[in-house]
């Protein structure tokens, strides 16, 4: 069986990729699968460290490249689970130390003895964004509900398609429930309205994961974390399971908003 | 916030501006024709018609719209009324 290769982009920085790749990457993991993630963003290596494996770097993606090193000898293997790994991006170079053509080669050589192949792309839609691209069987596309991260999402969707490898999936991360309740965040409805596309996944606001990320314990290893319930879900998807999505924004309507002002205590 | 309003939740929130926002700038991004040039396209299509017939210039409002299937630019142009243009 051959292994598929999944794109985590995004246009815009800052919305979630990395956190989303250790994410999934874990709970694929942690589901038997087996599965190599791999840090595009070269210059600006992140993932290392919020899958907490950022000491047991030897080698880096355009050592393999450059032919330095094997590509099994750059593949740091996780502590926790048995099949998961990941090929760190180089620290000291830039984009162009890679082509699509190597991500390509790479990733093939990958695919007979893995399961999943996780790309993060750095942010941007430039060579970074195309080497991480194109060796992509799926491309997942996160945002967050904010219009400056849904327009450059539409955006990469464009390109996307002009590649061939569209429509892509989306991830919308970072949400409020609250605010969105309160008609202060963009809702998911609103999203796919405009952006047209399948989506994988809605991963609400958690504080829990910025202390995953200080501890290098990605969320969806911890069974309590709401954010690591909907990554993993997003990763029974990605496998083809028919997962309903959690009504986030639909804890409380008319009634609730009654409920709220009758109930001491309430922000009413 | 009124009893009302607060029980409806019908008062006016950001996320009505940012989904306004959001359509509008897509609609441009999409067509790669920002604000800018389609205003300066509206003032060549109020020249070139007022060559031809009397036009209320203010009342002209050119814009771009998307449904499912396709992006239109969308021109609303009121004629001068009958007695002005004699």
């Amino acid at each position: 069986m051959s292994g598929t290769i999944v794109t985590i982009t995004s246009g815009k920085g800052g919305v979630g990729k990395t956190t989303a790749t250790a994410n999934i990457g874990v709970a694929l993991a942690s589901e038997g699968a087996r599965v190599v993630c791999i840090d595009a963003d070269i210059g600006l290596r992140n993932l290392d460290v919020v899958m907490g494996l950022e000491n047991r770097i030897v080698y880096d993606l355009v050592d393999v490249v450059e032919g330095r090193c094997k590509l099994r000898q750059a593949m740091i293997k996780d502590k926790r689970l048995s099949e998961l790994y990941l090929i760190p991006a180089a620290q000291t170079r830039d984009k162009t130390a890679v082509s699509p053509q190597d991500m390509i080669r790479l990733t093939d050589d990958l695919r007979d003895e893995y399961d999943w192949i996780l790309i993060d792309s750095p942010a941007g839609i430039e060579r970074g964004f195309r080497n991480a691209i194109a060796p992509a069987d799926i491309v997942v596309i996160v945002t967050n509900p904010e219009v400056s991260a849904v327009r450059d999402a539409d955006r990469i969707i464009g390109l996307i398609e002009a590649e061939e490898k569209g429509p892509g999936q989306l991830i919308l991360n970072r949400v409020k429930p609250e605010m969105v309740k309160r008609g202060d965040m963009l809702g998911t409805e609103d999203i796919l309205d405009v952006l047209a596309i399948n989506l994988l996944g809605v991963v609400p606001e958690d504080d829990g994961v910025v202390v995953s990320s200080n501890q290098g314990m990605p969320a969806a290893l911890d069974p309590r974390s709401r954010a690591g319930k909907a990554f993993r879900d997003v990763a029974r998807r990605l496998r083809g399971e028919e997962v309903p999505f959690e009504a986030l924004e639909s804890r409380d309507g008319f009634f609730g908003r009654i409920a709220r002002l009758v109930r001491p205590g309430g922000d009413a | 916030m009124s009893f009302f309003q607060r029980l409806t939740g019908s008062r006016n929130r950001s996320a009505v501006a940012a989904r306004e926002r959001l359509h509008l700038v897509l609609v441009h991004d999409r067509a790669e024709l920002p604000p800018g040039k389609l205003e300066a396209m509206k003032d060549d299509i109020i020249a070139a018609i007022s060559r031809h017939i009397e036009i209320d210039t203010r009342g002209v409002s050119v814009s771009l719209t998307r449904d499912r299937h396709a992006q239109r630019l969308v021109a609303d142009i009121p004629l001068a009324p009958p007695r002005a243009r004699r």
